[in-house]
């Protein structure tokens, strides 16, 4: 199987807090997996699992306490981070804070070109602006010094997309680009991204908190909680038939845009944040209905389910019971 | 439901920016009417950058330079007695702020200081507002209120970082309560959550709601939050309300071509289906097109929607609509 990128048994340890008082937190907890060339991936799951630290990693922004990031079959290494990154392109939540309002927007353009050498004339740099914007539906003439100011939040995520284009990337991480903008323009965003897909072959990151778009554009989805991966598969298997009781959970609390379906009942959420990364066992322990004695002593691993990746214990008769027993005792 | 407790009459509210000596408009609320109820979830939806968080500053009496209030005016309800907001004196407006009407602005879990306990966040806060004499009262008072929001007051003890953004988020929705606000404006006070956090934080609203018989104003772009939580909606287009009525017939029975799209684009789940967007490009708030300000984008618009905009028709008796094809009594034939 031919993948593009894979993120191998990656973790992330942050010291927070004064000598005295000094906490750990594992915001990204041995977590695998990988995208495929032409493929949108979602990576979604709690506030604050872990999803923007992964991401911030795979782009090199961060190093890892542990674990690999491995791209076209190449290692990253510590020499190696120029070339790593060339063929990934980074859009972020807030196109606000993409942009310094004293710069005009076409500047961040031709500084990419320059720092790429993407063109040998000002022309030609104009020529191939003026290509990737109208990928998104924009043109050259509609951004000539203009400042950021000038455009809505949704022209100028759209903008910072063709920026990321000028490279002709192969992988896009796109971490919640659409969370600050209105339903209409969530859809043209998300279109865009299976254009690209469909038309150009690129590969997207998808992390987002609205899992109605990612079953509408995502290939596959994996679903963190607490820094661990605890479901992945496609967006069928995962979104309409999920197995683990959190991704259980945050399927029935996604809110529909029905008023005659609103949401029965009330939920349990944690207190502090550190109870349950320093959990032992499953971090879900504590809220989960379903929740065993082994599940405060042991760590699930993952189970095949149907063709999706379960970490849960639940689904431990299920497999081949023996061997994985012994597997989740040894962690 | 009741009477009218908070009323925007013809209100306009610009933005002046000076950019190298030239002095720029942007018509960010522009001729808003609009009337709230007692006890009631109004919730705003619309387009990105079309003046929805500029509005609820107008409402809140949050209005501060470059943000100039240019025309109309804003009534409060205070204990049967109307009141222009703008004949408040500072102190006046300081007094009725978190007491009668509490505004929680867009991206508010940052005030939340840092290095402080979220105890001394409290005491600080009922200090400055109440007339507290002993030194546990204010604590006490703090742990009452989050015991019966049903918040765990051991979070008293912690630093913000240390809780989750959900925690944030409702500690910071705790706190503006505490007064018993007759009105709670929140501005995408879910945004960036998870789905469960944020119904946790939709949980927290309607306990307040019903606890305190107050209303809430909720500005989100999530309409899957305002299918929950709202009674009435309001939808926004280039600094005006376009349509107005329930959740259920916005939902139901969308009329304005603007809030069609923005019902239609809403993905639903075991439909991949393609969807649209809106066509054509948000109009720019400097320079709004003339007529109805969403002629340049829709497809039926007519000579006349160039010219005047239109003024609101009543489709239903609690259901308003400013478009022409409505004004004509001919839209919805061809749908
Ligand atoms: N630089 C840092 N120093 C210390 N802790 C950090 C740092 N960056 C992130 N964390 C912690 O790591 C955890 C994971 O954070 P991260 O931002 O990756 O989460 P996320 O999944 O992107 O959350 P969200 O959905 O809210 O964007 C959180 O508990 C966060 O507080
Ligand atoms: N402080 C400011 N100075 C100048 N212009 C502003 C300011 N704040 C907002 N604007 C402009 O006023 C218009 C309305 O902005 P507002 O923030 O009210 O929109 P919104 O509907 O809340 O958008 P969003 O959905 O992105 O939160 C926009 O064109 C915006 O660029
Ligand atoms: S491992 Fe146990 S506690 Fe964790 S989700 Fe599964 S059943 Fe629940
Ligand atoms: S008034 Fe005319 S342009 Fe405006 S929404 Fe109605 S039909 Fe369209
Ligand atoms: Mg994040
Ligand atoms: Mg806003």
């Amino acid at each position: 199987m031919e993948k593009l990128l894979e993120v191998e048994n990656l973790t992330k340890i942050f010291t927070l807090g004064s000598v005295l008082s000094r906490v750990k937190i594992t915001a990204v907890d041995n977590i695998s997996f990988f995208i495929r060339p032409a493929e949108i991936f979602a990576l979604a799951g709690e506030s604050g699992c872990g999803k923007s630290t992964t991401a911030r990693i795979i782009m090199g922004f961060e190093r890892a306490t542990s674990g690999a990031i491995i791209h076209n079959g190449r290692r990253e290494g510590k020499n190696e981070k120029v070339w790593f990154t060339e063929g990934i392109q980074a859009i972020f939540q807030d196109p606000f804070a993409t942009f310094n309002p004293l710069r005009t927007v076409e500047r961040y353009f031709f500084e990419t070109i320059q720092n790429y050498r993407l063109a040998t004339s000002k022309q030609e740099a104009i020529e191939r602006i003026d290509a990737k914007l109208r990928l998104v539906g924009l043109t050259y003439d509609d951004l000539a010094g203009k400042y950021p100011s000038e455009f809505s939040g949704g022209q100028l995520q759209r903008i910072s997309i063709a920026r990321a284009l000028l490279t002709d990337p192969k992988l896009i991480i796109a971490d919640e680009p659409v969370s600050m903008v209105d339903a209409s323009l969530r859809m043209s965003i998300v279109n865009l991204f299976k254009r690209l897909r469909d038309d150009f072959g690129v590969s997207v990151l998808y992390i987002t908190h609205d899992l109605a778009t990612a079953y509408y554009v995502c290939d596959r989805i994996a679903i963190m909680f607490r820094g661990k991966i605890v479901e992945m598969g496609t967006v069928e298997q995962v979104l309409m038939a999920p197995k683990h009781p959190y991704t259980q959970l945050l399927r029935a609390s996604i809110p529909e845009a029905d008023p005659a379906r609103r949401w029965q009942g009330v939920i349990r959420l944690s207190d502090i944040e550190q109870d349950e990364y320093l959990r032992q066992g499953c971090r879900f322990a504590g809220r989960c209905p379903h929740v065993m004695d082994v599940c405060r002593r042991v760590t699930p691993p993952q189970f095949d389910v149907d063709g999706a990746q379960v970490a849960c214990h639940l689904y431990a008769e299920m497999s081949r019971s023996d061997e994985v027993l012994i597997a989740s005792q040894g962690q | 439901m009741g009477d009218a407790i908070l009323r925007a009459e013809a209100l306009r509210a610009f933005y002046a920016l000076d950019i190298y000596g030239k002095t720029k408009i942007i018509q960010a609320v522009n001729d808003v009417d609009l009337e709230i109820r007692e006890n009631e979830v109004y919730g705003i939806a619309g387009e990105s950058g079309c003046g929805k968080s500029t509005l609820l500053k107008a409402l809140a009496a949050a209005i501060e330079p470059p943000l100039r209030l240019m025309g109309g005016k804003v009534v409060y309800r205070v204990n049967g007695a109307e009141i222009d907001v703008a004949t408040l004196s500072q102190e006046e407006k300081r007094r009725l702020r978190m007491t009668y009407i509490a505004y929680v602005p867009q991206g508010s879990m940052s005030v939340l200081n840092p290095v402080m306990r979220i105890r001394d966040t409290y005491r600080d806060f009922i200090e400055s507002h109440l007339d507290v004499r002993q030194k546990g009262e204010a604590f006490a008072l703090a742990r009452e209120h989050l015991v019966e929001l049903g918040l765990p007051p051991k979070i008293l003890d912690a630093y913000p970082h240390q809780l989750s953004g959900g925690m944030r988020q409702r500690v910071t929705i705790a706190l503006a309560t505490l007064l018993k606000p007759r009105i709670i404006i929140g501005d995408e006070p879910t945004t960036a959550l998870d789905v469960v956090v944020q119904r946790g934080v939709v949980q927290l609203l309607r306990d307040v709601q019903s606890r305190l018989k107050n209303t809430i104003v909720l500005v989100t772009h999530d309409m899957g939050v305002h299918a929950n939580i709202a009674d009435r909606i309001g939808i926004m287009y280039a600094g005006k309300i376009v349509e107005e009525a329930s959740t259920e017939r916005i939902f139901g029975a969308p009329t304005h071509p603007y809030t069609r799209y923005l019902i239609d684009s809403l993905p639903r789940f075991g439909d991949k289906t393609p969807r649209e967007s809106v066509p054509g490009s948000p109009p720019s708030l400097a320079n709004p097109p003339s007529g109805c300000p969403f002629h340049p984008r829709c497809p039926h618009a007519m000579e006349i929607c160039k010219r005047e905009m239109p003024g609101f028709t009543r489709v239903a008796p609690d259901h308003r609509v400013a478009c022409w094809l409505v004004g004509e009594g001919s839209y919805g034939k061809a749908a």
